[in-house]
């Protein structure tokens, strides 16, 4: 046991299919327009695949991270998959990333909370990690929503898009990075977003068997968000009598850019301090917040030399939310 | 402040208007441009304001439709 341990963020990673398809494609497609998308969900193109799976795209990006950690894939004692689009249910895509890097110490697993996986894998992760033997533990958001969304569904389709980015913590005597969290889940609205829905089919069952197309009541789904994460975003900072000064910046589930300017305007937070990249990629589920920590880290955001502290805050099916605060050096 | 002062600040604020531009008849789509997002924001915000509940925006075409839908539900 390691009960002094501290947990940091070594390294960011991510893997974005080649094939961009802009707003312009999709009319070709089905009924809708590039103003339409672009007023509504500020998206401007996304990324589909043609035909790389969830765990390929998940260990592509495991190389990166793995990489740009310069970890032993022997350290790592831990891999969690946060995905709501798995190749299949069994093997799990985490597995198969194992797989892929050998690596043969480490514990392999999906989670699954919908766009707010990452959230909760992170959470989850960091909490085992504390208490294992091994040093690194990989935390991945990877997706194919293009196989799960309804290509008839003009609402929900233009919305989505594929990739996968992850992180690698490391167990170490010295610096912490994580301060506070708040994880949430209320199933009693789950039917506001319901995707992969797999009905009883045995030879004693007479009923119709269901698809399984991703389906969003958007005003439900919204007005939850609105009220929710202001108050999950909220609660952390007072935990550590916070206030959105001392945030340097609030990294949300790009889900949809007038979300994020609502709850900028909720928390009464300038706008500046929510870096977007959902113009380039639609919303990719729970791989869209460590697309962006890649992105930021790679722009020298994210490891700068004065400590940053970053809120991170994710929202999605379960209805599931999570905000974590970090403190980033 | 009454009912239609207290939407229409809402209104002014969430759509970044002039108080002059959202009157009772104004219409939501033509005059202020506000899409089914801009509404859900207005509608969400009044429901916190006077804390009620407003089930569905359709029928809501003006701010009047708004300001009589929330005074129906505070009598009720």
């Amino acid at each position: 046991m390691n009960n002094l341990a501290k947990i940091r963020i070594l390294s960011t990673g991510r893997y974005i299919p080649k094939r961009r398809v802009l707003n312009q494609e999709l009319t070709e497609w089905m009924d809708t327009s590039d103003d339409w998308i672009k007023k509504r969900t500020g998206i401007q193109s996304r990324y589909l695949s043609t035909g790389e799976e969830t765990s390929d795209l998940c260990s592509k990006a495991a190389d990166k991270i793995v990489s740009n950690g310069g970890v032993r894939v022997e350290d790592i004692g831990l891999i969690i998959v946060a995905t709501m689009s798995p190749d299949s249910q069994s093997p799990s895509v985490a597995s198969k990333v194992q797989a892929h890097l050998g690596a043969v110490n480490a514990v392999a697993f999906d989670l699954n909370a919908a766009c707010s996986g990452f959230i909760y894998a992170l959470s989850a992760a960091e909490k085992m990690l504390r208490h294992m033997s091994h040093s690194h533990a990989l935390v991945i958001g990877g997706e194919v929503m293009s196989k799960v969304v309804d290509w008839n569904d003009r609402k929900t389709a233009v919305l989505f898009g594929d990739g996968a980015g992850g992180v690698m913590l490391e167990r170490n005597s010295d610096t912490e990075h994580f301060i506070s969290e708040d994880l949430k889940t209320d199933g009693t609205r789950g039917e506001a977003l319901v995707s992969g829905l797999s009905t009883v089919s045995n030879p004693i069952f007479e009923g119709e068997t269901a698809n399984g197309f991703l389906t969003m009541d958007g005003r439900e789904i919204f007005n939850f968000v609105i009220k929710s994460i202001p108050m999950s975003i909220q609660s952390v900072m007072a935990d550590q009598k916070l206030t959105v000064d001392d945030i340097d910046q609030f990294i949300l589930h790009q889900a949809n850019a007038r979300i994020i300017e609502s709850v900028s305007k909720k928390i009464k937070c300038p706008i500046e301090k929510f870096p977007m990249n959902i113009q380039h990629y639609g919303n990719t589920s729970a791989a869209s917040i460590p697309i962006l920590l890649d992105e930021l880290n790679e722009q020298n955001k994210l490891f700068t030399d004065k400590k940053q502290k970053l809120i991170l805050s994710a929202f999605g099916g379960g209805l599931t939310w999570g905000t974590l605060l970090l403190e980033i050096n | 402040m009454t009912t239609f002062e207290k939407i229409q600040e809402i209104i002014v604020d969430q759509l970044d208007k002039e108080e002059s531009e959202v009157q009772r008849s104004t219409n939501f789509r033509e005059e202020l441009e506000a899409d089914s997002l801009d509404l859900f924001q207005i509608i969400n915000d009044i429901e916190d304001e006077f804390d009620i509940k407003i089930e569905s925006e359709e029928g809501l075409t003006t701010v009047d439709d708004l300001v009589k839908y929330v005074e129906t539900q505070l009598e009720a």
